[in-house]
This record gives C-alpha cells, structure tokens and sequence, in this order.
C-alpha cells in the first residue's frame, strides 16, 4: 500500500522520467510474465488435444479437435479416482496436523512453564534437518511399528511441523492476556478458552495456513512413494509419476494427469492470493 | 482430576506435536547415525540379527564411490550456477513490481508466484514435455527463429542446466516475495532524502535499496543454498539421474541406495555426509555475514 502512495507522490516530483521506468518495468515484467506462464498454458491446451494433434509438426497450440478423451482416460483405466481419494485422505489428515500446531503454538505464545524455551528451540531445530538424513530412518522406524504401506504412515511423518507452529505462536502471543485472565474468572476451562476464545481470534492466520496446508497435502510426494507399495494407496503425484514412466510417449494423457493436479491450486491459490502473500510478507521475515 | 489437567494444559497442548516431532525428527538422527556404521540392508530389516557393525566402511567405501563423486560434482553444479540466479532474478523482478504503481503490479505479483506452489511432478511433467526433442515446444521455438536443436535432457552438461531453468522458473516465486516484504520495510524517508539531494532512481536503488535488503539477500541465499544441496524431486522425476548420471544430485544417490539397491546402511552414511556439508555451509555463511555486518 504504502509503496503505491509513494509512487504516486514521486510521479509528481519525478514527472516524465518516471513514467518511462514505469512504462519500461511494465513491458519487461510482461515479457517474462508470458513465460512464466507459458508451461501451464502449454499443459492445459495438451491436455484437450487428442493424441494425433500432439504428434503434428509444427505443433499447435490451441487445439483443432477439443476432446476430454485424456482425462475420461485417467479414470477409467488409470485409477485416477483411486488416487484422488487418497490424496483428499492425507488432506484431511492434514488439518488435523493443522490444529495440534495450533494447539502447540498456543502452548508456546501463553504459558510460561519449565522448559518452555529450551522445547522451542528443538522445535526450530528441526527445520534445519534434511529429510535426506530422516527419510531412511523414518522408513525403518514406521516398518518396526508396522505402519508401512498404511495410511497411517503415509500421514504420521508430516503431520506437524515446525514452520506452522512458529507462525501460529507468533499470532498467537499478540492474544491480550487480559482476555484470557477474563475468560478464566468465568470459570472456563483451558481447553474451551483454546477452542472458544483464541481459535476464533486466530481466524486470519488459521484460513492461511489452512490454505497452505491444503496445498502442501495435496502435493505430497515423497512420503506417499516412499511408505506405500500397494497402488491402491498411491496419491495423485505418485500415480503422475507412474503414468510418466508407463505411458512415456503418451504426452496428451501426461498432460491431463498434470492439469488435474495443478489446476485446483492455481485456481485455490488466485482466489485467496492476496492472504497468503500478505501472511508471508508479515510473518516469513520479521 | 478437572484441576489437575488445568495444571497440565500447557503441556497437553504442545505433547502431541512434540511427540510427533521427536520421533520423527530428532530420534531419526540417532538412528540415522547408528546405521550408517552397519551392513544394514533389505535382509536386515526382515531380521535385526544379520545387520552387522561395520564401523566406517559405509563411510570409507562412500567416499571413494565414484558415482557419489559425480553426484557431489553435480550438486556443486546445481549451487554454484543455481543460487546466483535464483538471487539475481527474484530480487530483479521484486525490485520492478514494488517500483510499479499501477495496479497491474499486483497481478505480476500472483503470475510469478504461480509456479512457487504448483505440483512438483505435475511441472516436471510438463516440462519434459517441452523440452522433448522431437515434440516439445522450445525445440520448435528455437528452430522457427533460424537456431538450431537444443539436446535439452541428453546431454549430460545441459541437462543439468535444463533442471536448473526449471527450479529456477519454480524458485522465483516464494523468494521474491520475500524480497516485497523486506522492500517494504524500507522506510520512505530515507529515499525522499536522497530526491532532495537529487538522487536519480538508480542511485536510489544501488545506494539505499540493496545495502538495506542485505539481511533479505542473506536469508534467501541461505535456503536457497540448502535447498540445491537437496535437489531431489526434478531429476527424480525428469532424467532418473541420467544421462551418465550426469544430472544426478547427492539426494538422488541417497534415495536410489536406500529405496532402490535397499543398502539402508551405505545410504545413511551417504546422507550423513551431506548432512555436515549442509552445516558446513551453514556455518560459513553465517560466519560470513557477521564479519560483514562488523566491518559496517
């Protein structure tokens, strides 16, 4: 905001020569704007082709023949369905994740107990770890517990994490205390002065990392690769990278399988854009 | 009993995701460490009594592995010719969309942020798909301007340079960003100052935006660092470390030892290695910065 003010403000003193930059800055970031989207305009437009026109030369880019043949083809003979369904599982695990770093958070911001910030410290400490190191120590503890091929393990390994909790102590410290000194006069309990007074409050940065949680769940990878060897536990990303591997030169279907996944974020993502950019331009470097 | 978990609240509220966080996080570490002096292998896990100790072959014969050398090459590659970019780039384009006033700039702001959180595979996908040699778009794009092909994922130095545009087109995003917010920061005062004094908008941007912006250029350097040093999921997906492991990364090499050979000790000892590298790395930046932040 505050940046668009002072532009105006130096429009006026800067006059003419401002424009021009502003006018320079426009086009370039136009120009590399188009290439930036190029790839997902490139994906959506394969996706509705069928397969002879994405073999043509010179290429098309916007299909002759519009079909939905792909996508009709990843579901009905690829277990798309399958995957969509587990991928939404580890969704919805994912929120629940969602709530305990928001109950530790809370744990962090308003309590003063032993050991409180010796405890944060190791929460911090974990992001520096690569998951290079954890992957296979992860993979042997969840076997000793029985949990591979599960949906358990496919959940347990990132069902918190340490960046969520940091942002939600964060917000949560700026909770007046008064309030929740009130809130205990009345005889509430902890747990309802969690669950009635700061939740509630929490609203903007809960939709956020709500938001990113979605994201970051429906994108997941590697664990699901890792843990599950049965297909019928494979999410959305590993059935894609099945796909590539089984049906190499079949790019139309490629296309489809990568427009499913990608379209629900970029629509998710423009609509709630402005949230989650402000929520990192407050809370990733201050 | 009501009072008594009143009492314990705060730590109710934190022990789930300590819980979680220990044993997935810190206990992995001490396990990662005891297996990497082992034999321990697909055998092994069936049953515990024929993981033998090794003490430091794993790390020894690592070492000397000269695919692992190839993949250590290769993710120095991907450091050293991928940071500067994505540094270059992100704070380029921060610097033109903060600069813009009209509202258009808060499109450019979502467009190239788009990539940022888009599906990994999905993207490594698409862009397989454009860099093929016979059907993909930058192929034709180039030859309909008169140049010639391009082997974009044959040619082992070039397909480490194709993986490279790719996570750089991802990286941009979330780093500028980053840049916007540690732009906005800056108070107004100090460039309505250097206007009095008739500074023109590139003095203005080399004099006090930069040297304002280091703590930003530091943080986005460091994890951008880290984050190289564990390229995983592009070559995983693209090439599967090929050709002639040319585009192979260190956490490649891990996962492909430990989830494909099953030689989970050789692959922890492997992991560790990169794990002090990444502190290594760490440590020297951050010594770095504070030596800067002396002299100032």
């Amino acid at each position: 905001m505050s940046s668009i003010t002072a532009g105006k403000r130096k429009g006026s003193q800067e006059g003419k020569s401002g424009r021009t930059f502003q006018w320079i800055s426009g086009i370039i970031l136009t120009i590399g704007g188009l290439f930036f989207l190029l790839p997902f305009f490139w994906m959506m437009m394969s996706s509705f082709k069928p397969e002879n026109e994405i073999v043509q030369i010179p290429p098309t880019l916007w299909p002759e023949t519009f079909t939905l043949y792909n996508f009709q083809y990843l579901f009905e003979n690829m277990n798309f369905g399958i995957y969509l369904r587990n991928t939404l599982i580890i969704v919805a695990f994912s929120f629940v994740g969602l709530l305990l770093n928001a109950a530790a958070g809370f744990g962090f911001a308003k309590y003063d107990f032993k050991g409180r910030n010796a405890l944060f410290v190791l929460v911090l400490a974990t992001m520096m770890i690569p998951s290079q190191v954890t992957m296979i120590p992860v993979y042997l503890i969840l076997n000793t517990l029985g949990l591979t091929n599960t949906m358990t393990g496919i959940v347990l390994p990132g069902l918190v994490g340490a960046f969520g909790i940091f942002l939600f102590r964060q917000f949560m410290s700026t909770v007046p205390t008064e309030l929740l000194e009130a809130t205990r006069l009345d005889g509430a309990s902890e747990y309802r002065i969690f669950l009635q007074i700061v939740l509630p409050i929490s609203k903007p940065i809960l939709a956020v990392q709500a938001i990113l949680t979605f994201i970051a769940g429906w994108n997941s990878f590697l664990w699901p690769l890792i843990i599950a060897n049965d297909e019928g536990l494979y999410t959305l990303s590993v059935g894609l990278s099945l796909l590539k591997g089984q049906y190499a030169a079949n790019f139309g279907l490629q296309m489809a399988g990568a427009t499913f996944m990608v379209a629900p974020v970029i629509l998710l993502f423009t609509y709630f854009q402005k949230h989650i950019i402000e929520n990192f331009s407050i809370s990733g470097m201050k | 009993m009501k009072s008594f978990l009143n009492k314990r609240a705060p730590y109710i509220f934190i022990a789930p995701t300590l819980l979680l966080l220990i044993l997935f996080s810190i206990v992995p570490i001490a396990v990662a460490l005891v297996i990497s002096f082992t034999d321990m292998d697909l055998g092994g896990l069936a049953n515990m009594d024929r993981v033998g100790f090794i003490g430091f072959d794993n790390y020894a014969e690592v070492i000397q592995d000269p695919v692992f050398h190839k993949a250590i090459y290769n993710t120095l590659f991907y450091v050293v010719i991928g940071v500067p970019l994505v540094i270059l780039f992100s704070l380029g384009i921060a610097l033109l969309i903060n600069l813009g006033t009209s509202r258009i700039f808060k499109v450019f702001r979502v467009v190239y942020y788009l990539p940022s959180v888009t599906n990994i595979v999905a993207v490594a996908v698409v862009w397989s798909y454009l860099y093929n040699p016979a059907l993909g778009l930058f192929n034709y794009m180039l030859n309909s301007v008169g140049l010639p092909d391009v082997p974009w994922l044959t040619e082992p130095t070039v397909a480490k340079l194709s993986l490279i545009l790719l996570a750089l087109w991802k990286a941009i995003g979330l780093n500028m960003i980053i840049f916007i917010a540690a732009l906005q920061g800056i108070p107004r005062s100090y460039y309505e100052a250097a206007q009095l004094d008739g500074a023109n908008t590139w003095q203005q941007v080399t004099l006090i935006t930069v040297p304002m912006l280091r703590f930003a250029i530091f943080f986005v350097s460091i994890t951008t660092m880290i984050g190289w040093l564990q390229f995983f999921e592009e070559p995983f997906v693209m090439t599967d470390g090929g050709p002639l492991d040319g585009t192979l990364s260190v956490s490649l090499f891990i996962y492909q030892n430990g989830f494909q050979f099953n030689n989970f000790g050789y692959a922890a000892a492997g992991s560790f290695v990169l794990f002090i590298c990444i502190i290594a790395v760490t440590l020297v930046q951050l010594r770095l910065q504070k030596n800067e932040t002396d002299m100032t």
